[in-house]
């Protein structure tokens, strides 16, 4: 049976930022490969550097160091003329959906526009395909002139997706889309976003510090701290079988919709806060929060190992 | 003696603009013991926070209005009293913790100023008494006491919960609101602050109002359970009724059947069809209808009673023992 053609690569992939007190690691040496019409999930907590990865990978940072390497074609070498046709291939929903439309454009409008930028569609054209795009994600005809200051947080997140799915993309960075809206909403967007990914094809990296959510639509998940991959597995495998004691913590702090009757422990939060990401020591960044930590762990950086065929970590817990 | 700490009986407040009359709570009733925890739950736009501002009486002046109903606390009605005095009750006997901690702290005084401010307004305290206790609350919320001179920017998010935390609680008030206090933070720092509240719960017998939307927070810590839909409280009971009982109200049952479950194998999830309906425009009848798949035909027209089994409440015409369901 053939492998499925990995449509996203990254290799090595970096992204430090300059600061008056060092150098900030938020993305340390990450590699991916996402396979065509596949979900990656990208999981962690504030800082931890899960969308910054996205914003890279789409060149919207450029990158300190690595390689981003899209449908085969290194992108990180490419002209401006060539990344301005990566990019109708290349797209983005971004999580606040109250900051990212301009509030002086209405509905149609934003959505029409990366048609009209890219000159894919002409003026008496894109009527048409705008109307075709809210019908696809669930938005009434009769908004397309409203304004997004008239509509709730699901509302305007489906904007956002039509606006995403205007230039007939490949891949898409979905940078927490369902964060900021109320849980039922959440579920309709999510079923809209996985019935889009069957019927046309599209890759996902899905980034969100929700772990219920990133179960239910990701093929793989990717687990991240301090800029730097802890974990990855696939999905059903990370969730029957965490192995970092960070990726345990998360899932054990997710407090569960039943009630405990005094049979299960009470679970252990994890002490402290996350330490800075300005020049980080050599080790184990969890090391200082970790209940199993050893003297091993700081002492020289851990590097992922594949315990099995889908299932990757770094922690000296599983070195051999 | 069992008398009821907090009362609200029959609330419904109003915003009324130039335009149009939104009514954001519809005759609300709950009740409170000493000690106890509700979890008020519903989604955006349920009244929620403005059942929350209205207990502590802090609606906008100009466009928010109470319709009728009574908030007895510690048998005083709150809406009667007069505003000299609901100042001393406001952060002194009842405290509120707000959404977005990043955005409810003063970023020009220090964290040690902010928490003394509940201090010197409503207490008589020698400088020493007030740094004592000062000490002493930041100890309680897990803050070292050495970074009481720092300024709100120097913390992480989910410090600077504690610290709003810390203000509320400086005063040991009798109850505590807490709107959505873990939402914006990441689900690690959200565990540390529910097993703190659960602490302050058994140290200092607080009675919380907790307003979320996270049934996984309510079943953590939560005595009681109130749902709100449309400004109604649709179901009410203890947690036990609300999680584990056959009887549900079908919104709390799509509620459920809302959230991604981690136990469960399933493709596709359930969400509950359609949005909460516009506050300017209720529906006839039950508010829930339009989405609800078990809706009858008395339902479009007919308020639903509340129905009542123990400590119990549905407001649906299915549970309705009065009269046949069919």
């Amino acid at each position: 049976m053939p492998d499925k053609k990995v449509l996203l690569e990254t290799k090595h992939l970096k992204k430090f930022f300059h600061t008056p007190g060092g150098e900030l690691h938020a993305v340390d040496d990450v590699s991916i490969q996402i396979p065509q019409g596949e979900t990656l999930g990208v999981v962690g907590e504030s800082g931890c550097g899960k969308s910054t990865l996205g914003r890279t990978i789409l060149r919207l940072l450029e990158p300190t160091s690595g390689e981003v390497i899209y449908d085969g074609q290194d992108i990180l070498k490419a002209s401006k003329n060539d990344m301005r046709r990566l990019r109708t291939r290349m797209q983005i929903i971004f999580q606040d959906p109250y900051a990212s439309l301009n509030p002086r454009m209405t509905v149609s409008e934003t959505i029409a526009q990366p048609m009209l930028v890219n000159g894919i569609c002409s003026k008496k054209d894109v009527e048409k395909r705008v109307m075709e795009l809210m019908d696809t994600v669930g938005l009434a005809a009769r908004l397309y002139n409203a304004y997004p200051h008239e509509l709730d947080g699901g509302r305007r997140q489906r904007i956002g997706i039509a606006r995403a799915l205007s230039l007939d993309p490949q891949f898409i960075v979905c940078d927490e889309p369902v964060s900021a809206l109320d849980v039922s909403i959440q579920a309709q967007i999510l079923n809209l976003l996985m019935d889009l990914q069957e019927e046309r094809g599209l890759t996902y990296m899905f980034i969100t510090h929700n772990l219920s959510v990133v179960k239910h639509i990701s093929n793989e998940i990717m687990v991240m701290y301090l800029g730097q991959c802890i974990e990855k597995a696939d999905s059903k495998e990370l969730f029957r079988s965490p192995l970092h004691p960070y990726t345990q913590a998360l899932l054990d702090a997710i407090p569960l919709p039943r009630l405990a009757h005094g049979g299960e422990k009470p679970r252990q939060s994890i002490k402290g806060e996350i330490v800075s990401p300005i020049d980080p020591a050599p080790g184990c960044r969890f090391a200082p929060r970790c209940p199993k930590a050893t003297a091993k762990c700081t002492q020289r950086d851990v590097p992922l190992r594949s315990i099995s065929d889908n299932h990757q970590v770094a922690c000296v817990l599983f070195d051999e | 003696m069992d008398e009821k700490m907090l009362e609200i009986k029959d609330l419904s407040v109003e915003y009324t603009t130039d335009e149009e009359v939104v009514k954001a709570v519809n005759r609300v009733s709950l009740s409170l013991g000493r000690g106890e925890t509700i979890g008020l739950v519903g989604e955006t736009g349920a009244g929620k926070t403005t059942l929350a501002l209205t207990l502590m009486r802090l609606l906008p002046k100009v466009s928010g209005r109470v319709t009728g109903g009574q908030i007895l606390f510690d048998g005083q009605d709150l809406l009667q009293l007069p505003e000299p005095e609901m100042r001393t009750i406001r952060g002194e006997k009842i405290s509120m913790i707000f959404q977005d901690p990043m955005t409810s702290l003063n970023p020009v005084l220090t964290v040690g100023d902010q928490i003394g401010e509940a201090l010197d307004l409503h207490m008589e305290l020698t400088k020493e008494e007030k740094e004592q206790r000062i000490d002493e609350i930041l100890r309680l919320v897990g803050i070292d006491e050495n970074r009481k001179k720092d300024y709100p920017h120097q913390f992480s998010g989910g410090m600077k919960q504690r610290v709003v935390i810390a203000m509320a609680l400086a005063c040991e008030p009798e109850l505590l609101l807490a709107d959505e206090p873990t939402t914006a933070l990441d689900v690690t720092i959200q565990a540390q602050i529910l097993n703190m509240m659960q602490d302050l719960k058994h140290k200092i017998s607080t009675s919380i109002i907790l307003i979320t939307h996270d049934l996984g927070i309510v079943a953590e810590i939560c005595d009681k359970v109130a749902i709100m839909y449309a400004g109604e409280i649709i179901e009410y009971g203890t947690a036990a009724d609300i999680y584990e009982s056959k009887d549900r109200h079908p919104y709390t049952v799509g509620l459920f059947g809302s959230i991604p479950n981690l136990e469960v194998e399933s493709r596709r999830l359930n969400p509950i069809d359609g949005l909460m309906p516009d506050p300017t425009a209720l529906p006839q009848g039950c508010k829930f209808h339009p989405r609800c798949p078990r809706c009858m035909e008395i339902c479009k027209t007919v308020q639903p009673p509340e129905c009542v089994d123990g400590s119990h409440m549905i407001r649906c015409h299915l549970f309705n023992r009065e009269q046949p369901s069919e």
